[in-house]
């Protein structure tokens, strides 16, 4: 801030300061010409203004108001570029990119300076980071058998992951699959999960409304529900499997997917956008893109790890 | 005068005037440096400003009071930080007007939702909320994905946050409305949403 704006703040700040006292002492002063505890002549319904002084707590309470006041602009910053004689702040607000944040917070918690936000994240770190480093040093299906790591993955999936795969962590609506029945599209060891989380995911089933047509399409729908031991029409059962070629670049020969691609398994009658007909034919004629978020950079690897032990002992347990 | 403080006790238009004067006082020490404040004028490395799209979904996110329920203003405390990333810095609102930063949280902030969920997930919620998140209270904006976008106003809309200082360039503004019209207001909104908070990098 610059010099000016300094001395505009502290001028207007210190001259209501100053104004302040100086109006209190006129106001203790008695210079109405009528002796104190006299009547000033007003009778208004009975009740009778006199010339008494303002009351005593309250003079003192506004005395110390303003010693208060001028002790918090000493010790904090409150007039313009003055950084006070304590020194806090309450975070690094200048900055302008993660790095420069990342730097500049840094600092403060190895210079020790009085930075609120530096100290609680200082504080937190000594606190939850040798727990987490322990966890991350155990293999994911370990962890999964430790209770309080399944405790802290729990509370981070609750607030990271439920939006979309549910409090209860079974999926919801179309495209956000179930946790808990040990279906995985893209694996189900700790490790893959992991990666999952890490980088995330991007799911692409493309649309076949354009080379198929309608009933090329419904020939397909009718074989791929067939795989999952759904009654259909033979017949477009029969001329759907010659058309699954296609599919089975992703989806393998036999329909049991491929979790290097993400490539649901169309065989165990789980369907992750739906299995009814219409469903099944709109995922065909149009596609879908499930989008997993990569969760590094926001949780970071220490915490990933431990909400992994989570997920992966969501289909342990029964 | 033998009493002048008589004479503010008596006279309410000249005590109105003296009490502005004296609030005054405050707004010139707290909020006028503040405008000429480089720091609070400068903007964070990766700011640009809004799409024309993104434009038309921040004044739906305003026309549809998202305001009242969601702040996007994550305060510099641990446990607002390891919810929502990053506390606010003045520098991604440099060319906010008016800003949205809210006061209410019934609903979680999102001054960092951008691309925290795919656009297929803010669709469905916006449909209905409880199709992915059983607990919500929040209502469903079915009609976003009805209503579309016929971009009438969005020239002007640029030209004015042009004048105030978002840099936008001729182009951006000659291909507004070839860039909103027919959306719906379902995917201004989306585009809106998915950019909030992205720009500190």
């Amino acid at each position: 801030m610059s010099m000016f704006w300094t001395i505009w703040i502290s001028v207007i700040t210190l001259g209501s300061i100053l104004g302040c006292f100086l109006l209190l002492r006129w106001c203790l002063s008695n210079d109405t010409g009528v002796e104190e505890g006299a009547s000033m002549g007003h009778v208004f319904d009975g009740i009778e203004e006199l010339n008494n002084q303002l009351p005593r707590w309250w003079t003192i309470l506004f005395y110390i108001c303003i010693v208060w006041g001028v002790a918090y602009l000493i010790l904090y910053p409150g007039l313009g570029g003055y950084k006070g004689v304590l020194g806090w702040t309450s975070s690094n607000q200048g900055v302008l990119s993660l790095e420069e944040s990342k730097l500049a917070l840094q600092k403060d918690i190895d210079d020790g300076n009085y930075n609120d936000y530096a100290l609680q994240i200082k504080y937190a770190n000594e606190k939850f980071d040798p727990i987490f480093a322990e966890y991350a040093k155990t293999p994911i299906e370990l962890l999964a058998e430790n209770e309080r790591a399944i405790q802290v993955g729990q509370r981070l999936f609750l607030q990271n992951c439920a939006q979309c795969h549910g409090s209860n962590a079974k999926g919801a609506a179309s495209g956000f699959p179930n946790l808990t029945d040990n279906d995985w599209l893209y694996g189900g060891s700790g490790d893959k999960i992991k990666e999952t989380l890490i980088l995330g995911r991007r799911g692409a089933m493309p649309g076949w409304l354009g080379s198929m047509g309608e009933d090329g399409v419904a020939e397909v729908v009718a074989y791929t529900l067939s795989l999952s031991g759904r009654d259909v029409d033979l017949g477009l059962k029969e001329a759907g499997k010659a058309r699954f070629v296609i599919c089975s670049a992703c989806h393998g020969i036999d329909g049991k997917g491929n979790q290097i691609l993400g490539a649901p398994n169309l065989t165990d009658n789980i369907w992750l956008y739906g299995g009814n007909k219409k469903t099944v034919t709109q995922t065909l004629y149009y596609g879908r893109n499930g989008v997993m978020p990569a969760f590094k950079e926001t949780l970071g690897e220490d915490k990933v790890h431990v909400v992994a032990a989570y997920v992966y002992s969501l289909s342990q347990s029964k | 005068m033998k009493n002048p403080h008589e004479l503010l006790e008596k006279n309410v238009g000249l005590l109105t005037v003296l009490i502005l004067v004296a609030i005054s006082f405050g707004a010139m020490a707290q909020i006028l440096p503040l405008m000429f404040d480089q720091q609070a004028l400068e903007p964070v490395k990766g700011l640009r400003p809004y799409t024309a799209l993104e434009l038309e979904g921040r004044d739906l996110y305003i026309r549809e009071g998202c305001v009242g329920c969601h702040s996007q203003m994550i305060r510099p405390f641990r446990s607002e930080t390891e919810r929502y990333g990053h506390y606010s810095v003045a520098g991604e609102s440099v060319w906010e007007r008016p800003f949205l930063w809210g006061s209410k949280r019934t609903g979680p902030d999102l001054a960092r939702v951008g691309q925290r969920y795919s656009d297929e997930w803010h669709r469905v919620h916006l449909m209905n909320p409880r199709n992915v998140v059983p607990e919500s209270n929040m209502p469903g904006y079915p009609w976003l994905s009805e209503n579309t976008l016929d971009g009438e106003y969005i020239v002007k809309k640029m030209e004015v946050n042009r004048m105030l200082g978002m840099p936008y360039e001729d182009e951006d503004i000659a291909g507004a409305v070839a860039a909103v019209k027919g959306k719906t207001e379902m995917e201004a909104l989306i585009a809106y949403l998915q950019q909030l908070g992205t720009h500190l990098k």
